[in-house]
């Protein structure tokens, strides 16, 4: 895997080495431009401090932290069952997922088990959270890249699900509906069949990507071996989910993971991608949305019977200890390490966001790009502004 | 509007105001339409929404109401930037939609100025809006305004070449570089000895057409060749700076160049004013000559606008690979080819 890293930095010099050339000879300087806090690209607030020459990108530099909100530190101060509605706002594209890491650390550290049902539509949630999630990315990726149209049935076959999720839990962005020991209610009436619909609307959204976008010619010269990420840099910078599955590491903890969802109970597939560009990244998130609509399919046929909640007291104390869960989430690996001292607030949270990793690689990436591929490299690094900072 | 009204003797004055009239009716109708057919509505149905509905019955009223909304606000100019520079900008991409209106014929007796020179006149006064965008990209600044301004010259410049290029094959079909007479051409020519239609050179020409629509694409720096206003990238790049009356400025003349190439490419391509079945010299044409022009600019643009809201936009390397390695040898051959056909023919 060393072989086209070594290719790309030889290149990189090369170019550097010429481009000093010319500057010698016409004393040109370079541009420092800011590409955010604000800019129609970053959607959120990511600042990127580019040095330019001309429009090739010498040295990129992400700046973090414009929208912290210092979760971590909330936490501290908040009973478990009041922590989900904050971690609800993570990443706020797919809510339900956020929680149930959390939820999962704090049933290990009460060792309690949530019912079979409430882990089958736990995982159901989890699954429509994932697809509400990366259908505004298939459309995004598309208006990073100068067409406007894809965007709009993205927003269009996303509120299909959203509905979905609305009506278990009541809520369209920020369900917080998950409970230490099980879920808040249970399914509301017809909701398995509606889903079956709603489903087949997001199937038909993929078939239409892939015909409007996936095989456009453009869009192919645009994505195609630009921001190639080989699988041993990746890795060594942190990079999880769908990123690091484009870059051919057949690595998903909804498979590997084994933590306290029914994914293992279901038939589906890890997609990879040999390739690690843009395209291949985008391509990996298409698949994976079909594939979670396919189990989720499965899972309307199969949830079992049963209460959705354990017995738990309304008011608890989470016994002392440690806990560290991390699951498969729309953006990568979500997990959280949850400290208790045998109080009703847990003692120190850690919150590992997906989204964090994956920019931390764009000084990298970006290094000898020009200036619109470093818009197209960060829409397919797909990060939601509230899973950088929390 | 030259000789309308043959029998009455109007005044020098009285000539000038019609004209100026008749010029602005040229350059606002077909661009007013334009936004409202294709940016407004056609867009809409294409992404599945009504798109403005409230002004007016079925939003027809939306372009005043957007007019309206410019004119109200703040003339807003950065401290940074080169004040006069800034503000001359607009008015010069304007002055090139103005004076490219000029030769183009709307009936076999309406036109502004009828010069033999007239393709050429066309092509050479459409590249002067490349000054106004480089004086705005410079004069704002803003890196961002830079960077789209330098993108924009060097993409005109580039499709400049494939524009000129496409257009000669006419120019040889016809035997002429005016206007008037490339309709008369096309009105009374024959394909292979079958007149019933003339000639639309759009049949001929059909590698040139499309050439020349991709060029026309580029030159108004609309999607998928949008890299100098690439919102995602340099926000709106040479017109982040601007607001109120200066951005309508250029919004107008964006879409009435829109609007006046797709007039170019009908009058080259697709016969002008001429419909098939009529003596082209019949007063008839003064009529509805310039509805038919019309007719054939919002055919034009349908092309040009569905394009824009189906395609991403490429990089500008990948552009200049287009224009110089696809496009202007295509436009090579074509020439060649149809200089021998016409000689052979």
């Amino acid at each position: 895997m060393t072989a086209p890293t070594q290719t790309r930095q030889m290149a990189y010099i090369a170019g550097q080495a010429s481009d000093a050339r010319v500057n010698v000879e016409l004393e040109t300087e370079g541009m420092t431009l800011n590409i955010g806090p604000q800019h129609p690209a970053t959607h959120g607030t990511l600042r990127i401090i580019v040095r330019l020459d001309g429009e090739r990108v010498i040295s990129a530099e992400p700046v973090m932290g414009y929208m912290h909100r210092g979760y971590e530190k909330l936490t501290e101060v908040r009973t478990y069952p009041q922590v989900t509605t904050l971690i609800n706002r993570i990443d706020w594209l797919g809510s339900f997922a956020n929680e149930v890491p959390f939820i999962l650390a704090a049933e290990r550290l009460m060792e309690i088990e949530a019912p079979p049902r409430a882990q089958w539509i736990r995982t159901a949630l989890f699954e429509l959270s994932r697809i509400a999630n990366v259908v505004l990315f298939l459309g995004d990726m598309g208006v990073q890249l100068g067409a406007i149209t894809p965007v709009f049935y993205a927003f269009r076959d996303r509120e299909f699900v959203l509905n979905q999720i609305e009506a278990v839990t009541g809520g369209r962005f920020h369900p917080n509906f998950d409970r230490i020991g099980g879920l808040k209610d249970d399914l509301p009436k017809g909701w398995v069949d509606e889903t079956r619909g709603a489903l087949g609307r997001i199937r038909s959204f993929c078939d239409e990507m892939e015909n409007l976008v996936s095989g456009n010619e453009i869009f192919q010269a645009r994505t195609r071996s630009i921001g190639v990420i080989p699988a041993d840099m990746g890795l060594a910078y942190g990079l999880s989910g769908a990123n690091i599955r484009a870059s051919g590491v057949d690595w998903d903890l909804r498979r590997d993971g084994g933590v306290g969802l029914v994914h293992d109970q279901l038939d589906w597939k890890v997609w990879t991608h040999p390739d690690g560009d843009s395209f291949a990244r985008y391509w990996v998130r298409l698949q994976e949305v079909r594939e979670a609509c396919g189990m989720v399919e499965q899972i309307l046929d199969g949830i079992p019977s049963g209460p959705v909640m354990a017995k738990v007291p309304r008011i608890f104390k989470v016994p002392a200890g440690e806990a560290y869960v991390e699951t498969e989430n729309p953006l990568g690996i979500m997990g959280y390490y949850v400290v208790s001292k045998g109080d009703l607030v847990p003692y120190r949270v850690k919150i590992r966001s997906a989204s964090f990793n994956n920019v931390s690689i764009t000084p990298w990436v970006l290094r000898g790009v020009y200036v619109p591929d470093v818009i197209s490299i960060l829409a397919s690094l797909y990060f939601i502004l509230g899973d950088i900072d929390r | 509007m030259n000789t309308v009204v043959t029998a009455v003797e109007l005044a020098y004055w009285q000539q000038t105001a019609i004209r100026s009239v008749a010029a602005l009716v040229a350059v606002l109708i077909p661009a007013g339409t334009l936004v409202y057919l294709y940016l407004f509505k056609m867009m809409s149905f294409m992404q599945s929404r009504l798109g403005p509905m409230e002004a007016g019955p079925y939003g027809s009223l939306q372009l005043l109401a957007e007019v309206g909304k410019f004119l109200q606000k703040e003339d807003l100019i950065p401290r940074a930037a080169d004040r006069v520079v800034f503000k001359a900008a607009p008015f010069v991409v304007l002055v090139s939609t103005f004076l490219l209106v000029l030769v183009l014929p709307a009936g076999p007796d309406l036109w502004f100025i009828n010069v033999d020179t007239g393709v050429f006149l066309a092509l050479a006064v459409s590249s002067i809006s490349v000054i106004g965008i480089l004086m705005a990209g410079w004069g704002s600044a803003s890196k961002y305004s830079l960077l789209g301004g330098l993108r924009a010259a060097g993409q005109l410049v580039a499709y400049e070449l494939p524009l000129v290029l496409a257009v000669i094959g006419v120019v040889i079909q016809a035997g002429t570089l005016n206007m008037q007479e490339i309709v008369l051409a096309q009105a009374n020519g024959e394909i292979f000895g079958w007149g019933a239609i003339g000639n639309p050179f759009v049949i001929t020409q059909f590698l040139g057409f499309a050439i020349f629509l991709v060029a026309v694409q580029a030159e108004l720096t609309q999607p998928p060749f949008d890299m100098p206003v690439a919102e995602s990238e340099i926000v709106a790049g040479y017109l982040t700076e601007y607001s109120g009356m200066r951005f309508l400025l250029f919004f107008i003349a964006e879409f009435a160049t829109a609007g006046i190439f797709a007039a170019l490419a009908a009058t080259l391509f697709l016969g002008g004013w001429y419909v098939p079945g009529l003596d082209p010299a019949s007063d008839l044409f003064n009529l509805i000559g310039p509805l038919v022009l019309l007719t054939k600019i919002v055919l034009v643009s349908f092309l040009i606008f569905w394009f824009r809201f189906t395609y991403p936009r490429f990089r500008e390397d990948q552009l200049q690979q287009l224009a110089w390695k696809v496009l202007i040898p295509l436009a090579l051959a074509n020439i060649v080819v149809t200089g021998v056909l016409k000689v052979v023919f």
